[in-house]
């Protein structure tokens, strides 16, 4: 008896000790290469010598990378736009009541979560090179498009799910047109999904490096491949210094989208 | 179903046959507009994805080079009997191809007769250069140009090369090819690689399933038995990691584990090391077993949390009231009651490691590179696509098998995206 107790109590000591050191495994990588960024010698150890903002001066005096970051930004937000646009209505003809074939629909449509990237990125690496859409932007949004769009149409679904069909023909007995329906019932009802999915799929394209790898000359290339060739030629703290800004970048859209989660779970309630 | 019940009714009430053909039409209308809100995105993707992969793939198969730039040597090929060389007229046939045919195409099928054999590409090329200019009898002029053509072992080369189908990469990416009469054997074991880079691929994916399992089992049961605003920190902390980009994960884990680098300076520091001799953890399986761990605990966090959320803590204090020591409360009740949990964590992990390219690429040493380098290499590097078209599928398989298993054990459409 006395023994059991003591196990009892024990148990969730180590399960907090044991859960801790696993967190701190998550986090510390994250956070230790923050104050390296402000590091005034080149090197990657502590203690620093002492701090400085020359890296994020070279990032923003740095041509490279400020095309990069420029590359980044336009491919990501046309990424974005399209996706969000074809991956909501997919999204909203597959929840459709009526709509035929929906488990293989669905399937499709989300073959790009799926199918590994580097496949992927070699098909299509393989079919631009046949089409001329190697080394250009539109061909960057053409393929972040493709893997961008499936987590708008599963995050849109998801929404969706709990959607009241009733209101769209509550909304039409009413007078108004289907796209009036859609425009000013079920859009302003499902905006967190669709939000959500946006930007999933802008994060999806600023993070993607591995078809811009092989579909961007220098001139298209994205702020990870610049980072992918930085991290494999010359290790500077550069490097650590646009991780700092992107890990700020990422601490935004969490919150962000926890936001959204928490506003979506408060409307459920009030139904 | 109510639906179909109405058409039943409806059909058999014979007055009413005229509302019947209009439900049915107003059905048919109804899934025609769902049908046309997929249709954009399905044709992108049929246009930017699936056709290119599909290509792609094909690519693994085909092997149209050789019957398009040599026709008249493969129809003669195609009657010969085999034993010992041709006759003058298969020579004279390869000499019209050969005099017909850009330089381009002859270097292109060149490179892809190199693959049977090594050498085989400058024989080609030395021959094509001479017999521009020869005359008949070519079967001399070929042997002057190089000895090997007197010698059978070539012309079945070529014949095996001919069919405008090959199993040919495929075999190879299993380290496997067929000799001069169509028995599949296994190359020599100094030749042999992929088969050591697919086990090598599915030993580091078990491997980082393993550990995230080992790491993420407590963490999350950690945040399960949490409550409230605990729980909610815990939460954040894991998808915090997850929310950040790859390359900033795997470049701070580079700037971490150098030489030089934070996690070696510290153990010097603390005495742990010798500061002249540290501690080797990357470009090396360590480099790739930690780096990949940590890019892939989220997954495995997140589904066996899910699970573990919805054990009722009834049950373990009804296990303990009715006289089962904590471990054998947990051993029995919570953790085959988790399984779900682990099992879609642990699927999901192996998937996504199968197919990792980044990480490996970016902290392991040559020996350590999964079947992805190998793809990018075929593609990128030597311009081999039925090699890295080969190898594409046997991945693609690969993780279509495992995420069929996944949709029978969790389903497809509960796949977590944070």
């Amino acid at each position: 008896m006395n023994h059991s107790l003591s196990v009892e109590r024990l148990l969730p000591i180590l399960l907090w000790i044991a859960g801790g050191t696993v967190v701190v495994f998550l986090i510390a990588p994250i956070i230790a290469i923050v104050p390296l960024s402000f590091n005034a010698e080149p090197f990657f150890t502590y203690p620093m010598p002492g701090l400085s903002l020359r890296w994020y001066e070279e990032f923003l005096s740095s041509e490279v990378w400020q095309l990069a970051l420029k590359n980044s930004i336009i491919v990501a937000v046309c990424t974005t736009l399209v996706s969000t646009a074809l991956g909501t209505l997919a999204a909203i003809g597959l929840s459709r009541p009526e709509c035929p074939f929906r488990a293989t629909l669905t399937a499709i449509l989300i073959s790009p979560m799926i199918v590994p990237v580097i496949v992927s990125a070699v098909g299509i690496y393989y079919a631009f090179a046949a089409v001329g859409l190697l080394n250009s932007l539109t061909g960057l949004v053409l393929a972040h498009t493709a893997i961008g769009a499936p987590f708008v149409v599963i995050t849109v679904t998801a929404t969706l799910a709990s959607f009241d069909h009733n209101l769209m023909r509550a909304a039409s007995s009413l007078g108004a047109t289907p796209v009036e329906a859609v425009l000013r019932i079920m859009l302003p009802i499902i905006a967190p999904g669709v939000v959500s999915g946006a930007l999933f799929a802008f994060v999806t394209s600023f993070d993607e490096v591995v078809i811009a790898l092989f579909i961007a000359g220098s001139e298209e290339r994205t702020l990870p491949r610049q980072m992918w060739s930085g991290v494999r030629e010359t290790l500077s703290p550069t490097i650590a210094a646009v991780a700092t800004l992107l890990i700020l970048f990422s601490t935004l859209f969490l919150a962000t989208i926890q936001w959204l989660h928490r506003r979506a779970e408060r409307q459920k309630l009030m139904h | 179903m109510a639906l179909m019940l109405t058409d039943d009714v409806i059909n058999n009430a014979i007055d009413t046959a005229p509302l019947a053909r209009r439900l049915r039409g107003l059905r048919r209308k109804g899934q025609m507009r769902a049908l046309l809100l997929v249709a954009p995105l399905m044709l992108f993707l049929l246009a930017i994805f699936i056709l290119p992969i599909g290509m792609l793939l094909i690519r693994s198969v085909d092997n149209r080079e050789v019957a398009r730039t040599l026709p008249n040597t493969v129809s003669m090929l195609s009657s010969w009997d085999g034993k010992g060389v041709p006759d003058e007229a298969v020579y004279a046939a390869l000499a019209t191809d050969m005099k017909a045919s850009s330089r381009e195409d002859v270097a292109e099928i060149a490179k892809r007769l190199n693959y049977y054999e090594t050498g085989m590409r400058s024989m080609l090329l030395k021959t094509a250069r001479t017999i521009r200019n020869a005359k008949a009898p070519y079967k001399d002029a070929f042997i002057a140009a190089d000895a090997q053509w007197a010698s059978p072992r070539y012309w079945h080369l070529l014949r095996q090369a001919m069919p405008e189908l090959t199993d040919f990469y495929l075999l190879a990416a299993l380290d496997m090819s067929r000799d001069e009469t169509g028995v599949i054997t296994t190359v020599a074991p100094e030749n042999a690689v992929h088969i050591d880079v697919l086990l090598r691929t599915f030993a580091v994916s078990a491997s980082v399933t393993l550990l995230c399992l080992l790491l993420g089992y407590p963490l999350a049961a950690l945040i399960a038995r949490s409550k409230g605003g605990i729980a909610n920190a815990l939460l954040i902390l894991v998808l915090l990691p997850f929310w950040t980009s790859l390359l900033v994960r795997t470049s701070a884990w580079v700037v971490l584990l150098q030489s030089r680098g934070v996690v070696n300076s510290a153990l010097a520091w603390l005495g742990v090391i010798d500061p002249s001799q540290p501690l080797e953890l990357i470009y090396n399986r360590i480099g790739v077993l930690i780096a990949m761990t940590h890019v892939l605990l989220p997954f495995m966090v997140l589904p066996i949390y899910s699970v573990m959320k919805s054990i009722p803590p009834v049950y373990l204090r009804a296990a303990s009231s009715l006289g089962a020591p904590p471990l054998s409360a947990f051993w029995r009740i919570y953790l085959p009651m988790s399984m779900p949990g682990v099992s879609a964590g642990g699927l999901l992990v192996f998937i996504l490691a199968l197919g990792y390219y980044i990480t490996p690429a970016l902290v392991g040493g040559p020996r350590d590179q999964m079947v992805s380098y190998y793809i990018a290499y075929y593609s990128n590097q030597v311009t081999n696509w039925g090699m890295a078209a080969a190898l594409s599928a046997i991945l693609l398989v690969a993780v279509l098998i495992l995420y069929a298993v996944y949709n029978r054990l969790v389903g497809i459409d509960r796949l977590r995206i944070g």
